[in-house]
C-alpha cells in the first residue's frame, strides 16, 4: 500500500460517465497515474444530478474499479463541477497604499484581492474559483508580484468563476454520502485545460473545449492566465437527442448510430449510404441515409462551437488565442470534428492530450479522460502549494489559482 | 405627386427649424385623450377634433373642430356605425385635406371599436397622406368585454388604418387587464389606458422637439415609417435612482405590450427615445440600447436622447417597436363611401365587415406570424430533455433540435 498523504484522486461525476481518476504524488512533486475507475452514469442530465440513488451505485462502482487497479484506499476527492449554472466574469479590485514609504505588502495584496471578490452575486449563488490574472501598480498591468513594488494605488484583475450554491451542494452532499471527503471542488472546464495546456500554452493564449455528455464547457487561457470560463447545457446527449428526433428511431439506437457511422461533417460516401436497422430477429425495422444522420449531427456541433465562438467575440479574445484551440470530452471523438472547429474558429484545431501528466498511457490517451486527470493534477499542484507553502504568491497554479477558503469552507460544513 | 410633396417637406421643414405637428383628435376616446393632451408641453402642436357628436365636440377646448353632420344623423352621432361615419368623412375629404395641409406630422388619436373613431381616422390618414404630411395614427382596441361586434369594427378600421397611415401604434386594450389590479375602477381603467396613448403620443413628441444629445432627424423619422403601414406596438417606462438605465431596462423587456420581449425581436423598426435631465451619461444611452439591439437583431433602430430641466434623476424611456410587413398592400381604396347604409338599410354585419379584412394581404401576415412561431414548441417533442430544465441561449431553447429551429428540410 501506498502512503495515502500521496494519494490524490479525481472524481468527475459526468451526465455520460462517472470517472474516478486516482494518481500518486511522487517524491519530485509530478504526479504520476496509478488507477482509473469508470462506470455509465444513469442518474445525471445536463452535468446535473436528478436521481440521487442511481449516481451514488455508479460512483460506487466506480470507485471501487479505481481502488481495486491503483490498490489503494480512496478517502477523498477532488470533485469536478459542470452546469449551466455556472459562469465566469473578470472583475477589477482596487487599494490604495497608505503606509508611508509607499512600499506594496503583503498585507496590501490581501486587501486588494479581497476588494477584487465582493461582487454582487445573485444571493443563491457562490464562488467556486477566484483566479488572480495580473496586477496593475498605479495604472500600469502585467505585475505578477507586486509586493515590494513601490506606488500608490494597487489593482487586481481577476477571473471569477460561480455558480448555484444548491445545485454544488447537491454533488457535494452525495459524494460525502460514501463516506468520501470532498477535499475541494473545481470546475470541469479548468480542471480539464489543467490536463491538456502546458504553461507556455496559457502564456499564448488557447481555448480548451470540454465537450462532453450533457454539458460543454469552455475556458480561455491567455497571458498565463484564465481570461474567460462558461458551459453550455448542450452537448453529446443533444446530438442523440437530435438524431432520435430527425431519424424517428428510439434514443439508445440513436445513440449507437451515433457511435457508428457519426461525422461531423457531411462525407461524400454518406450522401449516398444507407443504413438499415435491424431489431433482435435481424428483421430491417427502417432504413437510414447516413448522410442526413451527418447533417443532423453536423449542424447540431456547428452551431455549439458557433456559440462559443459568439461568445468569445463578444467578450474580444478572439485574437488571443495563439496556440490555437483544444478539443476534449466524449464527443470530442467525433469524428471530423477538428476541421469542423477550425472551419468556424478559422484558427488551428487540436485534439488535447494530457501531455503534462505522467502515469497510465492507456488514460492519458482518451480525450474524456480529461477532466478527471486534471482533477488529480489540480489536487497535486495544491499539494505542493501547501506544503512549499506559506508564501501564497510564489507558487500558485496557474499565475494564481486560488480557492476561495472561507466560501468553500462554509460549503463543506453547510451539508 | 406624393413622392414630391415627400421632397418638399424634407427640404423645407428644417429651414424654418420647427415641425408643424398636428394631432388629431377623432370620436369620443379621441377628444377625451386630446383634452389630457393640452399641456404646455404640447403648446407648438396644432390640435384638431373630429366628430359626428355636437355634445363631445363642444367638450373640446381644441381649436379646430370638425362637425361631421348630415341630416340623416339627426344630430345623434354615428350610432356606433363605421360605414356611416367613414361615409361622411369621404364626403367632407376636401375639408379634411385642407386642415391637415402645412403640417408635416399628423397625430392621429383615437379609440377603435365604436362609430366615429373607426370610421373617420382611416378617411382622415388618407387625407393627411394625400396632404403630405407623415402620419402617425395612436389607437386603442377595445376590451374583449366590450362584444364581438366592437372587436370585428376595430379590427377592421385597424386594418384600413395601417393601409393608409404610416403608422399606427396600437394598444389592445385587454393587454392593460395584466397592469391593472382587481380592484381598479372603470374609471381609472381607462384612464390607465388612454394615458398609455398619450405617453406614446408625448414619447414620438419629445423626439422630435426636445433638443436632444442624440437628435432624431424628423428625414430618420420619415425614413423609418414612411410607407412602412407597419403596426407598432409601444412600451414607456419611467424610473429613478442610479440604477435608473439598467430598470428601465429590464422594465421593458418585461412589458405586457411587448409579450415579453417577443415584439422586440418580431420587429423591423424600432424607434427607442430617452428623455432624461441634463445628468443623463452617456454609458446610461448605452446600457439601455445596448441591451435592446440585443433583443432585436434585425431591426433598423433609431434612437433619440432628450434633455429636460425638470427630469432631474429621473429617465424616461419610450420605445416604438414596429411589426414587420409583407408586401404594401392597395392603398385607400377600401373605404369607399357607403351610402346606402346612411339611407337607413339595415347592415348585414359580420360578413361584410369582415370582408375587406379577408382581401387584405397584411392581415394574413401578421395572423400567420404567430403560428409559424409557435408551431415548433407545440409539436416537437424535446425527447429526453422533456422534464429537464430547459436550456435556453438568447431566447432560442437549445433542446430542440438545431436542423429544425433552422428550418432545414430532410428529405
Amino acid at each position: 500500500m501506498f502512503d495515502d498523504a500521496n494519494i490524490i484522486a479525481g472524481l468527475e461525476i459526468g451526465t455520460a460517465k462517472i470517472c474516478v481518476v486516482v494518481g500518486e504524488q511522487t517524491a519530485d512533486g509530478a504526479p504520476n497515474i496509478i488507477g482509473i475507475g469508470q462506470a455509465r452514469s444513469r442518474g445525471v442530465r445536463k452535468g446535473e444530478i436528478i436521481n440521487h440513488e442511481q449516481v451514488e451505485e455508479d460512483l460506487r462502482a466506480a470507485l471501487a474499479e479505481a481502488e481495486a487497479m491503483a490498490d489503494v484506499e480512496i478517502r477523498s476527492v477532488y470533485l469536478g463541477v459542470s452546469g449551466s449554472h455556472i459562469g465566469g466574469f473578470n472583475n477589477r479590485g482596487m487599494h490604495t497604499i497608505v503606509s508611508a514609504d509607499r512600499e506594496i505588502t503583503e498585507d496590501d495584496v490581501q486587501d486588494v484581492t479581497k476588494n477584487a471578490k465582493a461582487i454582487r452575486l445573485p444571493a443563491e449563488n457562490t464562488i467556486i474559483h477566484a483566479v488572480r490574472q495580473h496586477f496593475f501598480v498605479d495604472g500600469h498591468g502585467d505585475v505578477q508580484s507586486p509586493v515590494g513594488m513601490v506606488g500608490s494605488k494597487l489593482e487586481v484583475e481577476m477571473h471569477i468563476v460561480h455558480g448555484h450554491q444548491n445545485r454544488l451542494q447537491n454533488a457535494i452532499r452525495l459524494v460525502r454520502g460514501t463516506q468520501l471527503e470532498v477535499d475541494e471542488i473545481v470546475f470541469n472546464g479548468i480542471a480539464s485545460a489543467l490536463a491538456l495546456l502546458s504553461n507556455e500554452q496559457k502564456e499564448l493564449g488557447a481555448l480548451v473545449i470540454d465537450l462532453g455528455g450533457g454539458t460543454t464547457e469552455f475556458v480561455v487561457y491567455s497571458g498565463g492566465a484564465i481570461r474567460h470560463a462558461g458551459v453550455l447545457a448542450v452537448a453529446g446527449d443533444h446530438v442523440s437527442n437530435d438524431l432520435a428526433f430527425g431519424l424517428k428511431v428510439p434514443l439508445s439506437r440513436a445513440e449507437k448510430l451515433k457511435l457508428e457511422h457519426g461525422s461531423a461533417l457531411v462525407t461524400e460516401a454518406a450522401k449516398k449510404q444507407t443504413i438499415n436497422t435491424t431489431n433482435d430477429l435481424g428483421l430491417v425495422l427502417n432504413s437510414i441515409n447516413a448522410g442526413q444522420l451527418q447533417r443532423i449531427m453536423s449542424l447540431r456541433l456547428e452551431e455549439i462551437f458557433q456559440l462559443i465562438a459568439d461568445d468569445l467575440e463578444r467578450v474580444g479574445l478572439t485574437d488571443y488565442l495563439r496556440a490555437g484551440v483544444f478539443l476534449c470530452g466524449g464527443s470530442a471523438r467525433v469524428p471530423g470534428l477538428v476541421p469542423l472547429a477550425e472551419n468556424i474558429f478559422q484558427m488551428r484545431v487540436m485534439l488535447g492530450q494530457a501531455g503534462t501528466i505522467s502515469g497510465l498511457t492507456a488514460a492519458l490517451d482518451q480525450p474524456e479522460f480529461a477532466t478527471a486527470i486534471g482533477l488529480v493534477k489540480y489536487g497535486s499542484l495544491k499539494k505542493r502549494q501547501r506544503r512549499a507553502r506559506p508564501t501564497m504568491f510564489k507558487e500558485t497554479i496557474s499565475s494564481g489559482t486560488e480557492i476561495f477558503k472561507d466560501v468553500f469552507g462554509k460549503l463543506l460544513n453547510r451539508s | 405627386m406624393e413622392t414630391e410633396n415627400q421632397n418638399l417637406i424634407l427640404e423645407t421643414s428644417p429651414a424654418d427649424g420647427r415641425l408643424a405637428v398636428k394631432i388629431f383628435g377623432v370620436g369620443n376616446a379621441g377628444i377625451e385623450l386630446l383634452s389630457t393632451l393640452a399641456t404646455p408641453e404640447f403648446a407648438d402642436a396644432e390640435f384638431a377634433v373630429i366628430n359626428t357628436e355636437a355634445a363631445s365636440l363642444a367638450t373640446s377646448a381644441a381649436p379646430v373642430k370638425i362637425h361631421l353632420e348630415n341630416k340623416l344623423l339627426r344630430g345623434l352621432g354615428s350610432g356606433g356605425d363605421p360605414d356611416r361615419s367613414g361615409a361622411l368623412a369621404e364626403e367632407q375629404f376636401a375639408t379634411l385635406k385642407s386642415t391637415c395641409a402645412g403640417a408635416d406630422v399628423v397625430f392621429i388619436v383615437a379609440g377603435l371599436g365604436g362609430g366615429a373613431g373607426s370610421g373617420i381616422s382611416p378617411v382622415l390618414a388618407r387625407a393627411a397622406r394625400e396632404a403630405g404630411a407623415l402620419v402617425l395614427a395612436f389607437v386603442s382596441q377595445p376590451f374583449e368585454c366590450e362584444g364581438n361586434r366592437r372587436e370585428a369594427q376595430a379590427q377592421t378600421a385597424l386594418a384600413q388604418l395601417k393601409a393608409n397611415a404610416d403608422s399606427v401604434i396600437c394598444l389592445p386594450n385587454q393587454k392593460i387587464f395584466k397592469l391593472i389590479d382587481e380592484n381598479t375602477s372603470v374609471l381609472d381603467t381607462f384612464r390607465v389606458t388612454g394615458g398609455f396613448l398619450i405617453e406614446g403620443v408625448r414619447g414620438v413628441w419629445q423626439m422630435l422637439t426636445r433638443p436632444g444629445l442624440i437628435q432624431v432627424h424628423f428625414a430618420d423619422l420619415c425614413n423609418l415609417l414612411r410607407d412602412r403601414h407597419a403596426e407598432s406596438t409601444f412600451a414607456f417606462v419611467e424610473t429613478a435612482g442610479p440604477a435608473r438605465s439598467r430598470e428601465a431596462v429590464e422594465k421593458i423587456l418585461a412589458h405586457p405590450l411587448f409579450d415579453d420581449g417577443r415584439a422586440l425581436t418580431e420587429s423591423d423598426a424600432i424607434l427607442v427615445n430617452l428623455t432624461a435631465g441634463n445628468d443623463l451619461t452617456m454609458s446610461e444611452v448605452s446600457r439601455v440600447m445596448e441591451q435592446i439591439k440585443r433583443q432585436c437583431v434585425r431591426a433598423q433602430i433609431i434612437m433619440g436622447a432628450a434633455m429636460s430641466a425638470d427630469f432631474k434623476n429621473r429617465l424616461c424611456v419610450t420605445v416604438i417597436a414596429a411589426k414587420q410587413t409583407g408586401a404594401p398592400p392597395a392603398p385607400a381604396s377600401q373605404v369607399a363611401p357607403r351610402t346606402e347604409t346612411i339611407t337607413g338599410t339595415s347592415p348585414a354585419p359580420a360578413a361584410r365587415r369582415n370582408a375587406p379584412l379577408d382581401n387584405n394581404p397584411r392581415k394574413k401576415t401578421t395572423i400567420k406570424k404567430p403560428v409559424q412561431a409557435q408551431l415548433p414548441f407545440t409539436i416537437v417533442s424535446k425527447g429526453r430533455f422533456d422534464k429537464s430544465e430547459p436550456t435556453l441561449h438568447h431566447g432560442e431553447d437549445l433542446d430542440v433540435p438545431t436542423f429544425i429551429r433552422r428550418g432545414i428540410a430532410l428529405n
